[in-house]
């Protein structure tokens, strides 16, 4: 078999095996977890909590070390993390409600300063006699190189608490996130609710620093959960799309890794997950570019279409040359812009229609009926043969158009 | 402050001051925009235009590299505003994607690239290397008049000069259309105000600012420069032209406390050994907002916020 | 829509001989099938319309009914699918200079670092340029506006200590500093308080008095008679046009707002029909 399947079949050793499956359950927690994220709007909260965990690998380093302990023991070095991207969290939040800055603001603030207090603190490790193997810039773009099972289990149990947290709390995060006011009124404290959103984020942030790094971590974070938004429009489906799109890309993307050299693991799972973003983007069915695309031209053409018969009906020129190409193409009007036999009946019906709606507009003054007019519409798809005759009948006989 | 301060910490400090006032000044306007972290995003983006551009030319050089970390973040600017319009998804959301895709290709180029040779990493595209823009030949002051020792002058200082110039230029000449466009958008396309157009040159004019800046001090001077300075100023002032004017004077406070406290600062707690410049000056930066987040005299908003219209 | 014949007389017969010359009876905006659309839903669909010269016209409908866009696509603020607008008879970047607009008061960030002045004088950017002086005799235009809707004494105030009557007249008073013949309102009387509705009125009706053309989104129905002498109805589609007495009629209004406008709440209007 080739390096590629094997390492996809998890036949590429007992390492790669441990880094497929982890980055495959990280990429699921993340993915699900960042549904309300970007359902709040607050995608890019992932983004502080990232680059706030700089100081706080740091540092976790510099009080092991001078605990007489080994600096690099993972789980200590994550709780420090932890505590310093849950303060620029805390941060952001505070800002926003007690200043006249926005949220966009205040995260770009703490996100800078805590990079920068971050790196000022690894150049203090450098310098240190121990630190100069600390290997902590292996938390910017991951290192899955040397994963250990434990490691592994690590990430587990935190994607797991991340999936349960979300999971659990999956309603009032959808309330929160459409409505908060409304999520207010209802009796839920939206405060808590947005902390437990964080505070999901955040553990899935902690645990991915170890494989894709806390750059891409935020990546993981967002893209997932925009690529599910074009394929569903109900909530509770979303987190699994988002998650299962999150999985496919750690697992595929931490294979693919394997099963040639210089293929940095971080990297190739954001990209698997961008992929699947740009295919989503394009081709998904109802609100994918391409759908859109031709709908929009349907639609264009429908209006032009309509407009042109009117002109035609009140013999007024046409000016748009849309709209003329549209006709000509029809074989409504010839080339000179003089409208052809089938065309005067088809501007003779479209203006019959306006006298019909103008009469039923009248005659039925309820929104329910009359609210659907968008001129468009057949009114043979509104109102019934009798209800229309009526219609006719108030009007009179029909007009001829003339060329 | 003899002959060694104008070797070492002259022209530093004049580079971080540039840098940072570059940034601070599209930032004022990013921020009252709510475009905050366009400045975050381009410092990203700016990975896999100076790897490709390197891998284009073959040489680690300045100009193929800026000109590479422009094109990528342009290409990054058209492909947010792309994802926003066309997917119709949220702007952080977009900002999100495009960047953190970007950058992750910037990683992976690197990688497949043979870059072990030469000086090219991501370490040293964050943390920039403002330390060794030193002026070696100077021997005093009075070599600010020599034009010799002027020739040798690091080239970060004359480029770095140019784009904070640029940058000061075009805030004057469209400072009008962009207040009125940042306020009110709609009333400004309603005078026949290029609205749309302007708030693209911005973005770009501040990407520019951005990879001049990150090819002398690195990316976190960047993202923190865009931000803090003008945030800080907001809380300063109600008054647009002096809110501009507070950012200029916070930027240049940071760059030069910062570079200060990073030389020197270790030195004066025992230590031996300086810490990254960088880092201190966006750390400075933050401090400045905190104290300003805690007392600004206008750190409280007063009026009501924009509401969706309908109708 | 109704025939111009009739409304041209009417038109003519309330702004005097004044305006009559050239532009006998012409429209200051006009719009021939202005189609926009967000998606597939149509915002506002299919409309010619003629806005007379010299007249105060007010735009109604129900909620949702393409009132503001329809504005916003006169002045391109936002796209047209179809259609075309003319002001003055002519192609609308050749006319610019003679539109003025007061947006909606929630569409800004009242939050802006900015005072009364500073806002009034935006309203000078387009005949000032970038950098025309906008001190000495373009300053004295600002106050002067700012004088017309009783805010002269506001000039320094930060815009976001403003009342939300008050920030409505600073906004008329930017649009009154572009000096234009004809104003565009959105929704100029929502959400203020009495005082600032009567000042507005009278600053329109003096615009109307110098022969300047008034359109505004209006939707208190209570008010129209009063305000106004023209109203332009819309749901999506055209419902009625032309003057007050003839177009403002109960029929007109239960064909624009259908069920949403109680029977009892159409009685108690002061409708044209009921008058006359």
């Amino acid at each position: 078999m080739t390096p590629l399947l094997d390492a996809l079949f998890l036949q590429a050793g007992h390492n790669a095996a441990l880094v497929a499956i982890g980055a495959g359950l990280l990429g699921y927690a993340s993915g699900a977890t960042g549904t309300f994220l970007f359902l709040r709007k607050r995608a890019l909260l992932s983004d502080a909590a990232a680059h706030a965990t700089l100081p706080g690998v740091a540092l976790a380093f510099i009080v092991m070390v001078a605990l007489g302990g080994d600096g690099r023991n993972l789980a200590g070095l994550l709780l420090g993390s932890a505590i310093t991207a849950a303060i620029g969290l805390v941060t952001v939040q505070w800002i926003v409600a007690h200043t006249r800055l926005t949220e966009d603001a205040a995260i770009g603030a703490v996100l800078g300063v805590f990079f920068g207090v971050g790196v000022v603190l690894l150049t203090v490790i450098q310098t240190m006699s121990s630190g100069r193997q600390a290997g902590l810039e292996d938390f910017l773009l991951g290192s899955t190189a040397g994963m250990l099972r434990q490691d592994a289990l690590v990430i587990a149990a935190g994607g797991a608490l991340a999936l349960a947290l979300t999971w659990a709390l999956r309603r009032p995060m959808t309330l929160v996130s459409f409505d908060a006011d409304f999520a207010t009124a209802a009796g839920y404290r939206v405060s808590r609710i947005d902390l437990m959103m964080m505070l999901a984020a955040l553990v899935v942030t902690v645990i991915g620093l170890k494989v894709v790094g806390l750059v891409l971590i935020v990546a993981l974070l967002i893209i997932p959960p925009v690529a599910a938004r074009f394929w569903t429009e109900s909530v509770g489906r979303m987190i699994w799309i988002a998650g299962a799109i999150g999985g496919i890309s750690g697992y595929a993307g931490a294979a693919v890794s394997a099963s040639a050299p210089n293929l940095p693991t971080g990297p190739i799972i954001v990209l698997m997950a961008a992929g699947v973003f740009v295919a989503s983007l394009l081709f998904a069915p109802v609100r994918g570019v391409a759908a859109a695309f031709i709908r929009q031209r349907r639609f264009k053409a429908r209006v032009h279409h309509r407009q042109g018969l009117l002109a035609i009906a009140r013999q007024e020129p046409i000016r748009e040359t849309f709209t003329l190409r549209l006709l000509q193409r029809e074989n409504l009007i010839r080339a000179d812009g003089v409208p052809t036999e089938a065309g005067r009946a088809a501007a003779a019906k479209v203006s019959r229609d306006e006298r019909r709606w103008d009469i039923a507009r009248r005659i039925h003054q309820d929104a329910g009926l009359t609210g659907r007019y968008d001129g468009l519409t057949p009114i043979e798809d509104v109102f019934t043969a009798d209800e229309i005759q009526e219609f006719d009948r108030r009007i009179g006989p029909p007009v001829a158009v003339e060329g | 402050m003899g002959a060694e301060f104008v070797q070492f910490s002259l022209t530093p400090i004049l580079i971080g001051i540039l840098a940072s006032v570059a940034c601070a000044l599209p930032g004022n306007f990013l921020i009252l925009r709510r475009q905050a972290l366009i400045g975050d995003a381009i410092s990203h983006v700016v990975l896999p235009g100076i790897v490709v551009a390197f891998l284009l030319s073959g040489v680690v050089a300045a100009m193929p590299m800026l000109l590479g970390a422009a094109a990528s973040a342009i290409v990054a600017v058209v492909l947010i505003e792309l994802v926003k319009r066309v997917g119709q998804v949220e702007p952080g959301a977009a900002m999100g994607v495009v960047f953190t895709t970007l950058f992750a290709a910037g990683v992976l180029l690197l990688e497949q690239s043979d870059t072990s040779s030469v000086h090219l990493d991501v370490e040293h595209a964050l943390m920039g290397n403002l330390e060794s823009l030193i002026w070696l030949r100077a021997g005093g002051w009075g070599s600010l008049f020599d034009p010799v020792a002027l020739a040798t002058l690091p080239p970060e200082l004359g480029r770095m000069a140019l784009a904070c110039a640029v940058m000061i230029a075009l805030t004057l000449v469209f400072w009008r259309w962009l207040k009125i466009a940042t306020f009110d958008e709609g009333f400004a396309e309603a005078l026949g105000i290029p609205a749309a157009p302007l708030g693209f040159g911005l973005v770009i004019a501040s990407a520019l600012a951005a990879v001049a800046a990150f090819e002398a001090v690195g990316s976190i001077i960047v993202i923190a420069m865009f931000i803090c300075p003008p945030a800080a100023a907001r809380l300063m002032t109600s008054n647009l032209e002096r809110q501009v004017l507070w950012s200029v004077v916070f930027a240049t406070l940071s760059a030069v406390a910062g570079y200060v406290m990073a030389g020197y600062g270790p030195l004066w707690l025992g230590g031996s050994d300086s810490v990254s410049a960088a880092g201190m000056i966006a750390a400075v930066s933050g401090v400045i907002l905190g104290l300003a987040c805690l007392f600004g005299p206008h750190r409280q908003r007063v009026g009501a916020a924009r509401s969706g219209g309908v109708g | 829509m109704t025939g111009t014949a009739g409304t041209k007389d009417v038109v003519a017969a309330r702004i005097g001989s004044g305006h009559r010359g050239a532009s006998s009876g012409e429209a200051a905006l006009s719009v021939r099938g202005l189609t926009v659309s967000y998606a597939e839903k149509p915002a506002v669909f299919s409309v010619d319309a003629a806005f007379a010269a010299g007249a105060m016209t007010a735009i109604i409908g129900p909620n949702g009914a393409g009132k503001s866009t329809l504005l916003k696509a006169c002045l391109g603020i936002v796209p047209r699918l179809s259609g075309e607008v003319e002001l003055f008879g002519q192609p609308l970047e050749k006319a610019r200079h003679r539109i003025a607009y007061v947006p909606q008061r929630a569409s800004v960030d009242w939050d802006f670092p900015a005072t009364v002045l500073d806002l009034v004088k935006m309203g000078l950017f387009r005949s000032v340029g970038l950098f025309g002086r906008l001190r000495g005799e373009p300053e004295a235009r600002a106050r002067a506006c700012l004088e017309r809707v009783g805010m002269a004494g506001f000039a320094d105030r930060q815009i976001g200590q403003l009342s939300g009557g008050q920030q409505q007249r600073v906004f008329l008073a930017r649009a009154l500093a572009q000096g234009a013949d004809l104003y565009l309102l959105d929704e100029p009387f929502a959400g203020v308080d009495a005082a600032t509705e009567r000042a507005i009125v009278d600053v329109l009706r003096t615009l109307k008095s110098e022969g300047k053309t008034v359109i505004a989104v209006h939707h208190d129905l209570a008010t129209v008679t009063e305000y106004f002498d023209r109203v332009f109805m819309i749901n999506v589609s055209p419902v009625a046009e032309g003057p007050v007495a003839e177009a403002f009629t109960a029929e007109t209004l239960m064909a624009a707002y259908g069920g949403r406008l109680a029977a009892t709440h159409v009685d108690e209007l002061a409708l044209a029909g009921t008058r006359v």
